[in-house]
């Protein structure tokens, strides 16, 4: 403005501004100038600030998370003796079922333990108990299901690879050393010289572990089989329903309020409404849910389903505002040009608004969904960070109405276990979950392109 | 086209299309239209000018019920469209707009291809039974824009991606596809270069043929060339209403004067 009120015909200011050159700056442009690059600094520190602390944030999670994805085993050929596991002798499953995993516990300790002295391999001072003990408490188990399966097996030898514990794990990828060992109750320096022997004979290896992403969760006891599959499962089940219940109903309440409703009262007051039910704390939807889908409708606790339905609720204020956003985003000129042909006006929405909407309606939805797939407090209440070892069962068996559990709520519950070997599964599980997010904001975009029109 | 010779622009002997009697539109409390009666012949370009808020755009829309989509306009007062009260409560407006066609200020074509542009008024309607058929309405429909001859290669390219004067022929090929028999055109070539113009001005004059066109302008110069009639609008009421060449050479109304030599406006 100096500029310009200089060239008016202003008697109080023109004497004292006198003749001034363009190549100086005066002092009023100055402080103009600077305050704009001050401006523009802030600007930059705060991107800078907010890129090395999500840098940060990354780096953290997969320091600690990118081990979880791989996990230390002991692989041994073992003898499934008949007078051990069918002592009966009848292959009867009833009689084989009659066999606990204690029993088979025992017997892969027993030709574990064989197995060494057959090799030759010798730590002095090693208990037998510690030498089984560096096998995981999910073998018996896993190998008992093996023989149930194929009651044949029985009377040979097969090549048997069991999870070592968290502990021999943790010491192949350096969180335990012979250091930590002497003061830790679950391990012994013995076993920890042990487990150098086996690993140089090739017979305990590291390798990629599928199990992290398909074995149901585990207990304390054996952190090392415990995996995300059915948080995975409960996830994907509760993507697909909110997917189907919010995305319906959010358009048609856009369509309808954006489109079709009159504007009075009533109308503003719902669109007050919509647009405070986004930022209702989640917990409190977690509450109104029990309250309501379980309390009263009786629906299963800790299903999907009931997940499902509490998290549309949180979801659907999102897609609606989203929704509302593009459809006004559609230039008028082109309704009046359909009302102007005689289409209706259901035609001029289905036919014109709609399809120009929609990139902004799925990309909307797929960021609301996103942000559902992170929500944690509301599946807490409805009993969704219950532990779950039975994979549900598939979508159109009733699987959303079995207990499941979700990823977020997954790394709360590890992330709150007391055995350091979950640090590592938690920060996996968020790795996981990140890349869920990663491949939805992708589709989000790729769809985005696909449907977008070029004016 | 002739601009030497509009007293001699003969359009006594045709009938009226539509009557309008006493038309009163408020937008909330606020009129916008007062009593306007004004009798448009078939067959015949009108043009309506006037100032910037002089009401002569709410007519035009009160013409095919668009106003109906602005939810705080009221209309009063009866339009007549072949003897028919356009409002009447058995009047179904997505009717009416297949009969009273519009074109836009603004060229505003689907972001589809021409074809489907040109197509979809006859779809909806249901104006053709077959591909052929309705082949055969793009093309007329195109020709009688005089687009066809651009466009025939390509009718599968995007509406949106022709030049503006293309894009506005082809809003105006897409309202004569349905066939109807009045054209409403709201400032059709205020966003169109000179060229552009001459050739939608051109069009204008071949559609008389075969529709009654009502022309909303601001530029005096177009209304003279391409109108049989006139009417000038003021502050929301019809001023004066009659031949073009009459209006332009001696109005009757002292405002009317006034606007065309330039003083109010």
């Amino acid at each position: 403005m100096s500029d310009a009120t200089a060239a008016n015909p202003m008697p109080a200011a023109a004497p004292a501004r006198g003749k001034t050159s363009l190549y100086t700056q005066d002092a009023l442009t100055r402080r103009r100038n600077a305050a704009e690059a001050r401006f523009k600094m802030y600007g930059l520190v705060a991107i800078v600030v907010s890129l090395l602390v999500l840098a940060v944030m990354l780096f953290t999670i997969f320091r600690d998370g990118t081990s979880a994805f791989r996990q230390a085993t002991i692989a041994f050929p073992i003898t499934l003796e008949a007078e051990t596991l069918d002592p009966a002798g009848a292959r009867n499953p009833e009689d084989l079922a009659k066999v606990t995993t204690i029993g088979y516990g025992n017997l892969i300790g027993r030709q574990f333990a064989n197995y060494l002295t057959a090799e030759g391999i010798v730590v002095d001072g090693i208990s037998d108990k510690d030498i089984s003990g560096m096998i995981s408490r999910d073998a018996p188990g896993r190998l008992r299901d093996m023989v149930l399966a194929d009651p044949s097996l029985i009377g040979q030898t097969i090549d048997f690879s069991a999870y070592a514990t968290g502990r021999i794990d943790g010491y192949l990828k350096g969180r335990v050393t012979l250091d930590t060992a002497e003061l830790d109750s679950n391990v012994s320096v013995e076993q920890l010289q042990l487990a150098d022997i086996l690993t140089e004979r090739g017979i305990l290896s590291i390798a990629f572990n599928m199990g992290f992403l398909t074995n149901p969760d585990a207990s304390d006891q054996r952190p090392e089989s415990a995996g995300l599959g059915i948080a995975i499962i409960g996830s994907l089940y509760m993507m697909m329903l909110v997917l189907i219940f919010t995305l319906p109903v959010g358009v048609a309440a856009s369509i309808y309020l954006e489109e079709f409703a009159p504007k009075n009262k009533l109308t503003d007051l719902i669109e007050v409404n919509i647009s405070n039910l986004a930022a209702v704390p989640s917990i409190v939807f977690g509450i109104l849910g029990l309250a309501i889908f379980i309390n009263f409708a009786g629906l299963p606790q800790s299903s999907s389903l009931v997940g499902a339905l509490v998290i549309s609720l949180m979801t659907l204020p999102t897609i609606i505002i989203a929704t509302r956003a593009a459809i006004r985003a559609v230039p008028p000129s082109i309704r009046d040009a359909a009302l102007g042909v005689g289409a209706s006006k259901m035609q001029t929405v289905f036919h014109h608004v709609l399809p120009l909407a929609m990139p902004g309606i799925l990309t909307g939805t797929i960021l609301g969904l996103a942000s559902a797939l992170g929500e944690t407090a509301p599946l807490l209440l409805i009993g969704m960070v219950a532990f779950v070892t039975n994979y549900p069962a598939g979508p159109l068996d009733g699987g959303v109405m079995d207990p499941a559990t979700a990823l977020p709520v997954q790394v709360y519950s590890w992330a709150s276990r007391s055995d350091p070997a979950f640090i590592e599964r938690s920060s996996g599980a968020i790795i996981v979950l990140l890349a869920f997010l990663v491949i939805m904001n992708v589709a989000a975009i790729l769809l985005r392109r696909r449907f977008e029109r070029r004016w | 086209m002739d601009d030497m010779r509009l007293v001699e622009r003969d359009v006594n002997q045709l009938h009226s299309k539509i009557e309008a009697k006493g038309v009163q539109v408020y937008y909330g409390e606020k009129q916008a239209l007062k009593d306007v009666d004004v009798s448009i012949l078939d067959r015949t370009v009108t043009a309506f000018i006037g100032p910037s808020g002089c009401g002569k755009s709410t007519f035009l829309r009160c013409l095919n019920r668009m106003n109906d989509t602005v939810a705080s306009a009221r209309v009063m007062g009866s339009i007549q469209i072949d003897g028919e009260d356009i409002y009447d409560a058995r009047v179904d407006p997505v009717q009416l707009r297949a009969k009273v066609g519009m074109v836009f200020q603004k060229p505003n074509p689907f972001p589809k291809s021409i074809y489907d542009n040109v197509a979809y008024g006859p779809k909806i309607h249901g104006l053709a039974t077959g591909k052929a058929e309705l082949d055969a309405i793009v093309e007329s429909s195109l020709r009688k824009a005089a687009l066809w001859n651009e466009v025939k290669d390509r009718l599968d390219a995007s509406g949106t991606g022709l030049s503006g004067g293309q894009q506005q022929r082809l809003c105006i090929a897409r309202a004569v596809a349905t066939s109807p028999e009045v054209l409403l055109m709201d400032e059709p070539c205020s966003a169109l270069d000179p060229i552009a113009t001459a050739q939608v001005e051109e069009l204008i004059d071949e559609l008389r043929s075969q529709f009654s066109v009502v022309i909303v302008t601001h530029s005096m110069q177009q209304a003279a060339r391409v109108s049989q009639k006139t009417a000038f609008f003021h502050l929301g009421s019809l001023v004066e209403y009659g031949e073009t060449g009459q209006i332009f050479t001696s109005p009757k109304d002292p405002r009317t004067e006034a606007y065309i030599t330039g003083r109010i406006g």
